[in-house]
């Protein structure tokens, strides 16, 4: 047998820039490396000494596809560090501005991203020429999610109106009542999507994970919870760095990070709806369910089933808040800045995204650390590319080729968050 | 007769957080429409397919900040009819600049493990610094609405259409009361380029300049009202130390208050 390498420069319809390189010998998988050359930024590094109340507008330019998750961990991180608590419909509405960061973002991934490897087109563009209306069912879907984000936060990417203890500005109830009609039809869509999608052929891969999200008592987790795994992980957020750490390997500029004592881990839909689907809607479970999900998923192929449920979530989460729609006495509740360190944890589209900062007595940053979740997605990503290179190793190189970065895009990974990284690990010889 | 050969359009990436592009694929209603005029030709993130150039029109995201984008710069450059920067990173050098003002050695070992890993510049610079430029759309992140009207103009042979004045000029025109007046909330709209729709103080919060500075902004004159307002001099530093930071006026405003 020849040997061969499977070299993709740049990876397509993922967010920012990788390459994967897999190396075979033989018959024999001799290297994968998902490389991440999206140049570094340094945020943590520059976030030092600037005021709390810039923090959630700088880390927002993390990532322009899920700037609302980086704000949303920062505001809670630094409210923690001021034992201020955000409830009532100040809460409400800042899970309908996530819903409708998830319902733009699942949109963009599913029919944008994901689905062309699935029918066998290069671009959803393509698609469009011989199915339009597929993928303006897909783009108004999207467009759904962006208003609910436009409006309450102000613009789609990189929202104005979000700060430390609420909002600015909260829109009139009037301001809100023409996203109701489209959220009906969007709901209707997401269902349509789930049954479209399982209709797909997925390769026969599970392995078995262990998957970290966030848990709360009362609802699937957007903000708040505690964080826990299907391997008896159950621990406060403030534990975190207690239990994962993150290595610079020289492949690439983005920081893997690991469970101690037991490696690789998955965030991300797979692993929230893994471990949360009792917490779903009603027709989030049932259009599951007739899609032929269990109530776990081990299949990461499969990922854009659980993207599509969870966009059915979104809209009937969005709705239930609009129903209940109360207009919140102020647009932010009141507190003094002091010193002390905050912790974060929020659900962003593409898994648990972590922060934590230490705040002087003028409110100023002396150190920030920030854990996205593609970063903790990245040494599983690798870990699949094993497995399914070992398993299909005489699969015509194009074949294989294209197979491998559909598997990187289950994870729907964000290589622009995950270079803007982490702080110092410590190595030890 | 034979159909005209579509222009082709091709999105570069630079260092950036992909949200410039994204406004592309966030024009859910032109979309197609755009597709249909142009022809896609190289636009990784959002399809596998690559068509070689010539290009016709480049959209150009991010900032220059390692050694091989320096290089990779001209090759856009030499592949490119007209190329169009989109966003702070291309234009001034985005939030990824404020390393221009501090050690990056230092910044890569706050950050990283190894250092030794890591390929960067000292500085991040705009693309103009580089190459020749035809056009710069502001913002972070652009407007689409403005995008859809640089595709447009470029496809109808005209000049785009995105004013130079300041925010101000959009606040009053939206009936928007000045934040700054009425509330004492200090706002960088003054010296702050249109384009964005003058978001920030109609959800009554300041203006924080993520469009860059306007066509002859007055810094100096707005920063003795800030002090007018009480904001301290590191204050004015930070606020000048934004998205643009390394844009000239912004920059050498923003020195001007650093004890």
């Amino acid at each position: 047998m020849k040997d061969k390498t499977i070299k993709v420069d740049y990876l397509a319809r993922v967010e920012g820039e990788g390459a994967l390189i897999v190396k075979i010998k033989g018959r024999r998988l001799t290297d994968v490396q998902l490389k991440i050359f999206e140049p570094p930024r340094f945020f943590e590094a520059f976030l030092r000494g600037r005021k709390y109340s810039e923090v959630p507008d700088i880390t927002a330019r993390i990532c322009g596809i899920c700037p609302v998750a980086y704000q949303m961990s920062a505001c809670h991180a630094i409210e923690d560090a001021f034992s201020v608590k955000v409830e009532g419909p100040l809460r409400e509405l800042r899970r309908l501005l996530y819903c409708g960061e998830w319902l733009e973002s699942h949109a963009l991934h599913v029919y944008m991203l994901h689905a062309p490897d699935f029918l066998g087109y290069e671009d959803s563009l393509s698609i469009a020429k011989d199915h339009p209306d597929i993928v303006k069912r897909g783009l108004r879907i999207k467009k759904t999610g962006n208003e609910i984000v436009s409006l309450l936060g102000g613009r789609e990417i990189h929202p104005i109106n979000v700060r430390v203890g609420g909002f600015y500005k909260i829109p009139r109830k009037q301001e809100f009542a023409p996203l109701i009609e489209n959220l009906k039809w969007a709901r209707d869509a997401a269902v349509e999507t789930v049954r479209w999608v399982s209709g797909f052929s997925f390769p026969a891969f599970e392995r078995d994970y262990e998957f970290i999200a966030l848990q709360h008592p009362g609802e699937y987790p957007f903000n708040e919870g505690r964080l826990v795994s299907n391997r008896g992980l159950d621990i406060n957020i403030r534990e975190y760095e207690q239990h994962f750490l993150e290595e610079h390997v020289p492949h690439s500029n983005a920081l893997f990070s690991r469970l101690i004592g037991r490696g690789a881990y998955f965030v991300g839909p797979l692993a929230r709806y893994s471990l949360n689907f009792d917490r779903l809607s009603p027709l989030a479970q049932e259009t599951a369910k007739a899609a032929g999900l269990g109530s776990t998923c081990r299949n990461p192929f499969q990922s854009i089933i659980v993207r599509s449920v969870e966009m059915v979530y979104a809209c009937d989460e969005a709705l239930r808040i609009l129903d209940n729609f109360e207009t919140p006495d102020a647009p932010a509740v009141e507190f003094e800045p002091r010193v002390g360190t905050g912790y974060g944890c929020t659900e962003a589209p593409r898994g648990m995204l972590y922060h934590r900062y230490r705040i002087d007595d003028h409110g100023l940053i002396l150190d920030a650390k920030i854990v996205p979740p593609t970063s903790q997605n990245q040494k599983t990503i690798e870990n699949d590319l094993w497995q399914f290179v070992e398993a299909n190793i005489d699969a015509p190189k194009d074949t294989l080729q294209w197979q491998c970065e559909q598997a990187i895009r289950n994870y729907d990974p964000c290589i622009s968050c995950a270079t803007h990284f982490l702080k110092l690990v410590i190595e030890r010889e | 007769m034979a159909e005209r050969r579509k222009p082709k359009l091709a999105v570069w990436k630079f260092s950036s957080c992909d949200g410039c592009q994204l406004s592309l694929l966030d024009c859910e209603d032109e979309l197609l429409a755009v597709a249909g005029a142009l022809e896609i030709a190289n636009f990784v993130e959002a399809s596998r397919a690559v068509v070689k150039g010539p290009y016709d029109l480049s959209l150009v995201e991010g900032s220059i900040t390692t050694p091989h984008d320096a290089e990779r710069i001209h090759s856009v450059r030499r592949a490119s009819k007209f190329l169009v920067t989109i966003g702070a990173c291309a234009t001034a050098g985005g939030i990824q600049a404020l390393r221009n003002f501090k050690d990056v050695k230092e910044f890569t070992s706050i950050v990283y493990a190894r250092p030794e890993y890591i390929e960067t510049l000292n500085k991040s610079t705009a693309i103009s610094d580089h190459v020749h430029v035809d056009f710069e759309l502001r913002g972070c992140p652009i407007n689409k609405t403005q995008l859809v009207e640089v595709i447009s103009a470029f496809l109808n042979k005209r000049k785009p259409n995105t004013p130079p004045h300041s925010v101000c000029v959009d606040c009053k025109r939206n009936g928007t009361v000045c934040v700054m007046v009425a509330h004492g909330t200090p706002c960088l709209g003054p010296v702050t380029q249109a384009g964005c729709g003058a978001i920030c103080p109609a959800y009554t919060r300041g203006c924080y300049g993520c469009y860059g500075p306007k066509e002859t902004p007055n810094t100096k004159s707005l920063s003795l009202w800030w002090s007018g307002l009480g904001v301290s001099e590191q204050d004015l530093v930070r606020a000048y130390r934004g998205f643009n930071a390394y844009a000239d006026p912004f920059r050498k405003e923003s020195e001007a208050h650093e004890g």
